[in-house]
């Protein structure tokens, strides 16, 4: 009866115990949290250890900087639940917006406090389709042909989606010549064909290129140059369309964090350097195209692709365009219907 | 055709009898050949497909670029610290529920009382409700819009997108792996043990300690096993209170997510790898232990 009760208690022990294993942190004298979104895994995987070495030989201190990744809006809502965000980096400025108001943890005007409103890099979105482009996708009016499924995020919760579907927007005003019913029809029709809403655009990436589903990926310039890079170029191949849309990621300081933590100087020097000549070429050896281009080797340059580029201010700005475009029945509810 | 089959049973009855009486024995568990190697082949090409498949890929695609590659991974920082988090949150986790499990199971399986009915569904919630809802509870009830979530963090206390929020989420999804083992067990046995040990002079701890605790140790065991997998697996929950800071608030299933995204294939298989190792060392050890016991049955006499 002892021996049992002894052997219980061990075994329960081994279980407990067999797990232990030193918790080792790396304490740095500073760390930085930098929630991001989807596609910007590689390039602050490299901008952060640049920003590193720049800090400890001007300052002398070592930062450590902590990158989380997902889909933009579900990043936003991270920060306003409470993740200690130093500084955010996301997809677009409805999101930044959204913290701002919905958290006070942002300044209200923190468009502005930065060059080129906020946004170091910009980009567009391209079409990744397979080798040979089989379906002849040529720009976004063959999306609606017969047969072919377009694989985009979900915008509800992806900023790469509500460029991609602002994008088809304004292709389609183009070329229905403003007539807003039909516009809305031809994106609503896009939308039909699409088999999967992932939720961020890593995640349309992999479902497209990984898991093989779809002919054309709608994607973020630099997500479809880095999945040709990672996943090889006898595969996939890009389709620039004759009209895009600028999308303008914007990158903010959480104020309320930052003065909590008493980050405020390295945190803003974070964001700077971004557009000092050493993150605007990493920014563009990401294929994110550079804010201050005049910076940047002209080789990386040409791997941009010119295009006609509409602007968010053409359709009224992110504050008219996300709550009229992604706001409870607003135009993507009344647009997507699932299974149709 | 119902009046038909209502006046029919009797003669159904003599017809069955007569069959019956016609029919030579049989071993009841004795097929014929072919009927063996079908219902064998079945279960082996099941067995194939859902359960040694699966782990065979998952290794091989972790040793694709050979075990260097596979162990430099694991050697990484992040992974590492996700290891170690992973492992701290099975062990806050798997006592506290150790603890809370053979308490509640005790007094649904040996008392009577109001609110019993209740009180059962109760501990069945997190089995009944989707891990996303689990975490997203934690969110209500942590975050910066609730109303604990500001006081705490003015304490300097930080759950939410914390470990704390990690542990609470998951001892929230493993909460019914003991209670869940032991109540039918204990029901099962009823109170007699212990009101013969209470009538000869046993106190309550003893009672607990020297009649209980033996008779349930193996539903014991196998509730802790279960949840010692769950808490080191789970992802749902733990993935909405995480908030992912590398290095800090990653689990090991969080992590492989993490690598997956980040084109880096072999390193994710490899941590999945080593979680799968993790499963299988919990498991031996269960056997290994079953075999001890085995062994003191045999020379403990009278037991």
């Amino acid at each position: 009866m002892n021996s049992n009760r002894r052997s219980l208690i061990a075994a329960t022990l081994l279980v407990a115990g067999m797990q232990f294993a030193p918790l080792g942190a790396a304490y740095a004298d500073t760390s930085l949290i930098n929630v991001s979104y989807d596609p910007t895994r590689e390039l602050y995987r490299a901008f952060n250890a640049a920003f590193a070495k720049y800090w400890k030989d001007t300052k002398g201190e070592t930062v450590r900087i902590q990158n989380t990744h997902s889909g933009s809006g579900q990043q936003a809502r991270a920060v306003i639940d409470g993740l200690d965000a130093d500084v955010v980096t996301l997809a677009l400025e409805a999101d930044i917006n959204a913290i701002a108001e919905k958290s006070g943890k942002i300044r209200k005007d923190w468009r502005g406090t930065l060059a080129h409103n906020n946004a170091p890099y910009t980009s567009t979105i391209v079409f990744l389709v397979r080798k040979g482009n089989p379906k002849g996708l040529k720009d976004w009016g063959d999306l609606t042909k017969d047969g072919v499924e377009v694989i985009t995020p979900n915008p509800k919760s992806s900023g790469g989606a509500r460029w991609n579907l602002l994008a088809a927007w304004a292709w389609g005003l183009k070329n229905y010549g403003g007539d807003v019913e039909k516009t809305k029809a031809f994106v609503g029709d896009i939308y039909r064909h699409v088999p999967v809403l992932d939720s961020g655009a890593r995640g349309s990436t992999t479902t497209f290129v990984q898991r093989g589903i779809g002919d054309v990926l709608l994607a973020w310039e630099n997500e479809a140059f880095l999945a040709i890079e990672e996943l090889g170029p006898d595969a996939f191949e890009i389709v620039v369309p004759s009209l895009s849309i600028l999308a303008e990621p914007p990158v903010a300081v959480v104020d309320q964090v930052v003065d909590k933590k008493g980050t405020r100087e390295v945190a803003t020097a974070y964001l700077q350097y971004l557009y000092s000549k050493e993150g605007q070429n990493i920014a563009a050896k990401n294929y994110y195209r550079p804010s201050e281009p005049e910076l940047v080797d002209p080789d990386l340059l040409k791997r941009f692709p010119k295009l006609e580029l509409a602007t968010i201010d053409q359709l009224g700005g992110w504050a008219k365009v996300q709550p009229e475009f992604f706001g409870d029945g607003g135009v993507f509810d009344q647009i997507y219907k699932p299974g149709k | 055709m119902a009046v038909d089959a209502a006046m029919k049973p009797s003669a159904l009855a003599l017809s069955a009898a007569k069959e019956e009486r016609v029919r030579p024995f049989r071993d009841p568990t004795s097929e014929s050949l072919p009927v063996k190697i079908l219902l064998i082949a079945l279960a082996a090409a099941f067995l194939a497909l859902v359960l040694f498949l699966p782990l065979y890929a998952v290794f091989s695609e972790a040793l694709r670029k050979g075990l260097d590659a596979a162990l430099l991974a694991i050697a990484d920082h992040d992974a590492l610290s996700a290891v170690s988090l992973t492992l701290l949150v099975a062990v806050i986790a798997v006592p506290f529920n150790l603890v809370f499990g053979v308490a509640a199971a005790w007094a649904i399986a040996k008392f009577e009382f109001k609110g019993k009915a209740f009180l059962t569904t109760l501990i069945d919630l997190p089995f009944s409700v989707s891990p996303v809802i689990a975490g997203l509870v934690y969110i209500l009830l942590f975050g910066a819009g609730s109303f604990l979530g500001p006081v705490l963090e003015s304490w300097g206390a930080q759950v939410l997108f914390a470990v704390p929020g990690v542990v609470l989420a998951t001892i929230f999804v493993t909460f019914p792996f003991v209670a869940r083992e032991l109540i039918p067990l204990m029901q099962h046995q009823g109170t007699g043990d212990e009101e013969a040990a209470l009538s000869l002079g046993a106190s309550g701890w003893q009672t607990f300690w020297y009649v209980t605790l033996p008779n349930i140790k193996w539903g014991l065991l196998y509730g802790v096993l279960l949840c010692n997998a769950r808490a080191m697996g789970e992802f749902g929950a733990v993935s909405v209170v995480s908030g992912r800071l590398r290095g800090e608030t990653v689990t090991m299933p969080l992590q492989v997510e993490i690598l997956y995204n980040e084109y880096n294939y072999v390193a994710a298989f490899a941590v999945a790898a080593l979680l799968a190792l993790l499963a299988l060392v919990t498991l031996v050890l269960k056997a290994l232990l079953e075999r001890v016991y085995s062994r003191d049955h045999a020379l403990t006499p009278g037991h």
